[in-house]
């Protein structure tokens, strides 16, 4: 079970999270987007071994999305960011190796 | 077996204390400080169970949690625990048990006599029988063969429940590394300190020692961690996982150990969560058994449990005891049980030489030596009596000589030692080979742990250990590696020719390692043999990988209390206790719980449901609507943010009007509908589907916080904020008009879909014009803590019109009647807008909304969708079920589904709506409807089946259309029982109350007063919330300096005069005031608050506030969140937002005092999980 540091809380059990999948994904114009274009936005999703950006909802807390980069081998939490910050850079990821 | 008749002075247990119980029928005495297992020993008993496949006699063959020979049935009926260890259990007087397994009993087992089931159970057998001759054939054999104990059938009398514990050090295992470690950690102050022992006691294999150095050490050492204030010792504790981030699971049996005579409010076992800053794991090591021919035989031990039993229990098991081993250790345990007057016979050792002064001393202590020697057989039926003994040839690969004959009573081996490395390897760290040591060791690790004493491969004395698998030269199908499961070294040999290499296909193929004991003595050797046959070496055979429980864990442990009415949150009505003295039935609905319907004397369900149907169309209904969703949305950018959540254009709403609108996510697809108010240009109330309204606010807030930042919006769920009825039928005016009441309901100027707030019994009330019944009805809101005041009087308002409650299932039948859509009976996962008809309305809005573009992908353009449509089956006698299938043309496949399916009293036959592959071209088509077998045709027809015109909406009590009276059947469905006659009631107006009562929502509940805990519901403050939009530049600060305070940031309670400030989240606070001061504190708020974008709410009603005390509030509290509730770190006004007995709460440090705020609709819940946790306070 995850301990996580929300930007506002602090750390907190896993259970009082909601994980809503990766983040980064911009939404492309809906009047210029091609079917492929958008299912792509919709439906085409990294699942990497190894650090990932995801976008986590405080559920039981404050109630804020924020941005996690974490790695989906070790569970190793690399980065906590806020929703509207950009994709930070990870340099040599320890326990990215699996 | 010898039986002792004396207990060794220097054994740990109390003499002074015999105990008394049965095994098999026979009463036995042991003493306090007994395991079963050691006074089973004591008294002699040396077969206790059988094998799990093989039934092979079985006895105790360890001293600790690696046996898995001696499993026993423990107590009976409720209190009865299969699978029970007897070398786990302490004994108590009166203790039963029985052996596992065996028919008629262990000791004489016909099952085996037959001798049969070794040549038909081979490796892989399970497997085999998958494709030869047929698994089912051996099945029922199989069944009655293998099995282990008896799960009991009846409830579980004692209780359990989960904690959450934080501490800087944990410690696992209270053996000297471990004591060593927690005087070490205990050194700072401020660093808590956890160590858990499973043990009965603490002091690890110390309290196998008789060296009276350790035993004073020990004594010494746990004397002065008790002085340590901050170290807390728990002993009964087993760590069974080790999670990520240096989370631990474990299980406290606190008070299992006492049996089911023992009088205890305490629970039998607690599931403890651990967070830990550093895990130290001191879990010691396991001895291995040897592999030769025969070694499963009772009688033959390990080495260390032959010490164990010996020096802490007393016991002397053999008058010629014999050790076998590849290592030093046994020669140091042989050398002290002769030093204490054990007669040891002879040491058996696989080594050709051992250093020359364990020689000397075995010598001296009149102990014979075989250095280069296997065991080769053993011998004895019921006893342990000779062992066959041959020279191994140079290098060990063979056998040469003769045999030679040991006489014996016990043999105790030692294959080497295992570091106990379980945990550590669940944390993620890796396991090295050590060569030298014939073990695995610690490797890299991957959290914050530290692996101490004999589990890091750190050994008192060095063992010198040659490795040794199997014996060779005799035949491996009677050389046992796993005893549980009589695994044999050519079961997995076998494996290894069938070409089997992993390890992990190996230990699942030969079930190795698969019993209770997940492998604990087994798995090594299991590898040794594997690597022999597939010519590598261990470290390229690799190892399984561990994963929790490191011991198996009672199922009630891991329900806690979560268990009949606590199984999941309830939340129950503002109007709950009128329902009850009604005698409604109630169903729990999307965590609520709702009266399904007001059963009367003498009806059934389906009567009860058509008079309340009836009663509906033909006078009023009174429906408890609470649950339904409301969210209030305010800012300048509202309407914009709403044009994007909706399929419908709501630029045009104007306040005071209300539209029905539909919610996509995203993929076009439909989740939500509701009523849409406008309440100010700048403000709007979202009505969602009952038990949807977190789910909306959840997704609102993931677009708000994540893709339109810049909107100034601010979104609050006000859902139980107001206690909602409605009130439908064509006498709903009338009813309503009699209510004091300063909102004008007259049919010119209340019209349909519109929306009225004022003052309604002298409390402020909002009332909607909208029909989910096809009736005139008005949805009426007053605050909650009014609610069952408010059901009173309109019941009393009633009377004289026959009003009638009524509950959701004639809710629901009501709205199939009208074809109304109910999100998720009649749309699945793939419902688009188009196929509820909306396409043309979509076709008109000109704006983007959440999942527009997806409509237009292709498979919304197909025509073949499952669209939404009536079905009338063409026998108005007939029945369907909502499930049952539409089939396609040729009868081939499934065309679409009935979604909802009821018998209407209203037209008097079945009315059903489904969804319907193309249905809105098919209209007049007629379809066949598959259920169980049978097919029946059905019409495809409009969803709407009665009054499709709506001129029901302006019917009025003073022309009532009755559309039907019961008593005229015309189809073999159950008739409404014929009503009562209604009793007379007087002039309804003398009975209601100018003013409505305001209740909270425990009322009736006296608390909760326990030595150790107290609880009540807390007064004398009211409760504001004051949201201001956060995002915005500067907002925060402004709004602060309005109000001239510095406003709180998280986990922090912030007073200010008379207020206390609590945050909840970014922009967001909670502010309690006096009582008697709600109403001005709000206006100075909202003055404050000026042109910002900022909300202030009386929210009292919305919310119950706990008080909590007493000197284990904190303990108790720790039961149901994983906050670190540590006096130091959550001290006097300290507050937090937390996840709290699966619901969210906020908590609050009030000098000794605990504060907990919730969700008033949760007050009961909450209650009764407190009354349930603090059972033992
Ligand atoms: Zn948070």
């Amino acid at each position: 079970m995850m301990r996580i540091e929300c930007p506002w809380c602090g750390s907190r059990s896993e259970d009082e999270f909601l994980c809503g999948g990766q983040s980064h994904i911009a939404r492309p114009d809906p009047a210029a987007a091609s079917d492929d274009e958008w299912a792509a936005y919709l439906y085409q999703r990294d699942n990497p071994k190894g650090p990932h950006h995801e976008r986590w909802l405080h559920r039981f807390g404050c109630g804020q999305w924020f941005n996690m980069a974490r790695d989906t081998v070790s569970h190793e939490i690399l980065a906590v960011y806020p929703m509207t910050a950009p994709k930070p850079e990870l340099l040599d990821v320890p326990g990215g190796e699996a | 077996m010898k039986r002792t008749r004396q207990r060794l002075p220097h054994a740990r247990v109390d003499t002074g204390k015999p105990l008394t119980f049965r095994f098999e029928g026979e009463t036995y005495r042991g003493f306090s400080g007994d395991t079963l297992a050691s006074a089973l020993l004591a008294n002699g008993v040396s077969i206790v169970g059988r094998s799990f496949k093989l039934h092979r006699p079985r006895g105790v063959f360890a001293a600790g949690r690696e046996d898995a020979n001696a499993l026993v049935q423990l107590e009976h009926g409720a209190w009865s625990e299969p699978n029970a260890r007897a070398t786990l259990v302490p004994l108590y007087d009166g203790l039963v048990a029985e052996g596992q397994n065996a028919w008629p009993a262990p000791g004489w087992d016909l099952l085996a006599a037959l001798g049969l089931l070794k040549k038909v159970l081979p490796a892989g057998f399970y497997y085999k029988t998958f494709i030869w001759p047929n698994w089912k054939y051996w099945e029922g054999l199989v069944r009655r063969l293998a099995g282990l104990g008896r799960a009991p059938t009846a409830p579980d009398p004692q209780y359990y429940f989960k904690q959450t514990v934080h501490a800087e050090v944990v410690i696992v295992g209270a053996g000297r590394s471990g004591l060593e470690a927690a005087v070490a950690a205990a050194q700072d102050p401020g660093c808590r300190v956890l160590l858990l022992d499973e043990q009965e006691e603490p002091g690890g294999s110390l309290l196998a020692s008789p060296d009276p150095v350790d035993r004073a050490w020990l004594a010494s050492t746990l004397e002065r961690i008790a002085q340590c204030p901050n170290v807390t010792l728990v002993p009964r504790c087993s760590v069974n996982g080790y999670y990520d981030h240096d989370v631990l699971a474990a299980l406290q049996r606190v008070c299992s150990h006492l049996g089911p005579h023992a009088e205890s409010t305490a629970p039998r076992e607690i599931f403890w969560r651990v967070c830990a800053g550093r895990v130290v794991l001191a879990t010691g090591a396991l001895e291995r058994p040897l592999v030769f021919p025969h070694n499963d035989r009772p009688g033959i031990m390990l080495a260390g449990a032959v010490r164990e039993y010996t020096h802490r229990y007393g016991l002397t098991l053999g008058e010629r005891i014999v050790f076998f081993t590849n290592n030093d250790s046994a020669w140091h345990t042989a050398l002290e049980l002769a030093e204490h007057g054990v007669r040891v016979a002879a040491i058996v050792d696989v080594r050709p030489r051992v250093a020359p002064e364990l020689l000397r001393q075995a010598t001296a202590a009149g102990i014979v030596d075989r250095l280069g020697y296997s065991v080769v057989h053993t011998r004895g039926r019921r006893a342990l009596r000779q062992l066959v003994i041959r020279r191994l040839t140079e290098g060990g690969h063979g056998l040469q000589g003769p045999r030679d004959i040991l006489d014996c009573d016990l043999l105790a081996m030692s294959g080497g030692w295992s570091p106990t490395l379980h945990l550590y390897s669940q944390s993620g760290g890796k396991l090295d080979w050590r060569d030298e040591d014939s073990c695995f060791v610690p490797g890299a690790g991957s959290q914050a742990v530290t692996v101490v004493g004999r589990a890091n491969g750190d050994f008192p004395q060095p063992l010198h250990t040659q490795a040794y698998w199997l014996t060779p030269g005799v035949a491996p199908d009677c050389q046992w590696v796993d005893f549980q499961y009589d695994v044999t070294a050519a079961d997995i040999q076998l494996a290894a020719r069938e070409n089997y290499v992993s390890v992990e296909h190996v230990k699942r193929y030969t079930t190795n390692g698969m019993a209770i004991d997940q492998g604990k003595t087994s798995n090594v050797n299991g590898l040794g043999i594997l690597a022999l046959a597939t010519g590598r070496s261990i470290p390229e055979v690799g190892t399984t990988r561990f994963r929790p429980p490191y011991h198996p864990a009672t199922i009630g442990a891991w329900a806690g209390i979560e268990l009949g009415a606590l199984y999941q949150p309830f939340q129950r009505l503002p109007a709950h206790a009128c329902h009850v003295a009604l005698g409604a039935q109630m169903a729990d609905m999307g965590g609520w719980q709702r009266p399904e319907y007001y059963p009367q004397a003498g009806e059934s369900e389906q009567q009860a449901i058509a008079r309340e149907v009836l009663a509906v169309r033909n006078a009023v209904g009174l429906l408890d609507y609470s649950p339904l969703g409301k969210l209030e949305v305010h800012g300048p950018d509202a309407r914009e943010f709403l044009n994007r959540v909706y399929v419908n254009n709501l630029a045009t709403l104007k306040p005071g009007a209300a539209r029905y609108g539909l919610m996509l996510n995203e993929r076009g697809i439909v989740v939500d509908d509701g009523v849409v108010v406008c309440l100010a240009e700048d403000h709007f109330l979202l009505h969602t589907t009952s038990g949807g309204a977190s789910a909306v606010h959840r997704a609102l807030e993931e677009w708000l916080q994540c893709e339109w930042v810049a909107l100034r919006v601010l979104v609050s769920n006000v859902t139980t904020q107001w206690a909602t009825f409605m009130l439908s039928g064509p006498g709903a005016r009338a009813v309503l008009a009699q209510l004091p009441c300063d909102i004008q309901c007259s049919r010119d100027d209340f019209a349909h879909m519109q929306f009225r707030t004022g003052t309604l019994c002298g409390v402020p009330a909002r009332i909607l014009r909208a029909s989910f019944t096809g009736e005139l009805s008005f949805e009426i809101s007053v605050p909650a803590a009014c609610g069952e005041s408010l059901w009173e009087v309109l019941m009393a308002a009633g009377a004289s019109h026959s009003i009638t409650p009524f509950g959701i299932e004639a809710l629901m039948v009501l709205r199939t009647e009208k074809g109304f859509l109910h999100i998720g009976s009649d749309t699945d996962g793939n419902t688009m807008p188009q196929d509820l008809g909306w396409g043309d309305a979509i076709g008109k809005n000109p704006g983007d909304f959440i999942g527009r573009r997806s409509l237009a992908l292709e498979a919304g353009q197909d025509p073949q969708r499952l669209q939404f449509t009536g079905l009338a089956l063409e026998d108005e006698t007939g029945t369907t079920v909502s499930g049952a299938h539409v089939l396609s043309e040729d009868g081939n496949s499934s065309a679409g589904y009935v979604t909802s399916a009821c018998f209407s009293p209203t037209l008097g036959r079945t009315v059903a709506l489904g969804i319907v592959a193309g249905a809105r071209a098919r209209l007049g088509e007629t379809v066949s409807v598959y259920y169980e077998g049978k097919t029946q045709p059905a019409r495809l027809v409009a969803p709407c089946q009665l009054d499709p015109e709506g001129a029901r909406l302006q019917a009025d009590a003073a022309a009532p259309q009755p559309v039907r009276q019961p008593g005229t059947p015309r189809s073999a469905v159950p008739q409404p029982a014929t009503p009562q006659p209604a009793t007379p009631q007087p002039a309804a107006s003398q009975h209601i109350p100018q003013v409505l009562a305001a209740r909270g929502p425990l009322a009736g509940d006296s608390g909760i007063a326990t030595p150790g805990f107290r609880l009540r519901e807390a007064t004398g403050v009211e409760l504001l919330r004051l949201q201001v939009f956060h995002r915005g530049e500067g907002q925060v600060e402004a709004l602060a300096s309005a109000l001239h305070t510095a406003l709180p940031g998280p986990g922090i309670a912030h007073p200010q005069g008379a207020r206390t400030w609590l945050w909840c989240a970014p922009g967001d606070w909670l502010v309690t005031v006096p009582a008697g001061t709600g109403a001005t504190e709000l206006a100075a708020l909202r003055a404050a608050a000026g042109e910002l974008l900022a909300v202030a709410a009386a929210v009292t009603d919305s919310r119950v506030m706990f008080s909590l005390g007493g000197a284990r509030v904190r303990e108790v509290l720790a039961r149901g969140t994983t906050l670190d509730l540590h006096q130091q770190y959550f001290e006097h006004q300290r507050c937090a937002v937390t996840r709290f007995a699966s619901v969210p709460v906020l908590l609050l440090a009030e000098g000794d005092e605990m504060l907990l705020f919730a969700c008033r609709s949760l007050a009961a819940y909450l209650s009764a999980w407190f009354r349930a946790v603090s059972r033992d306070c």
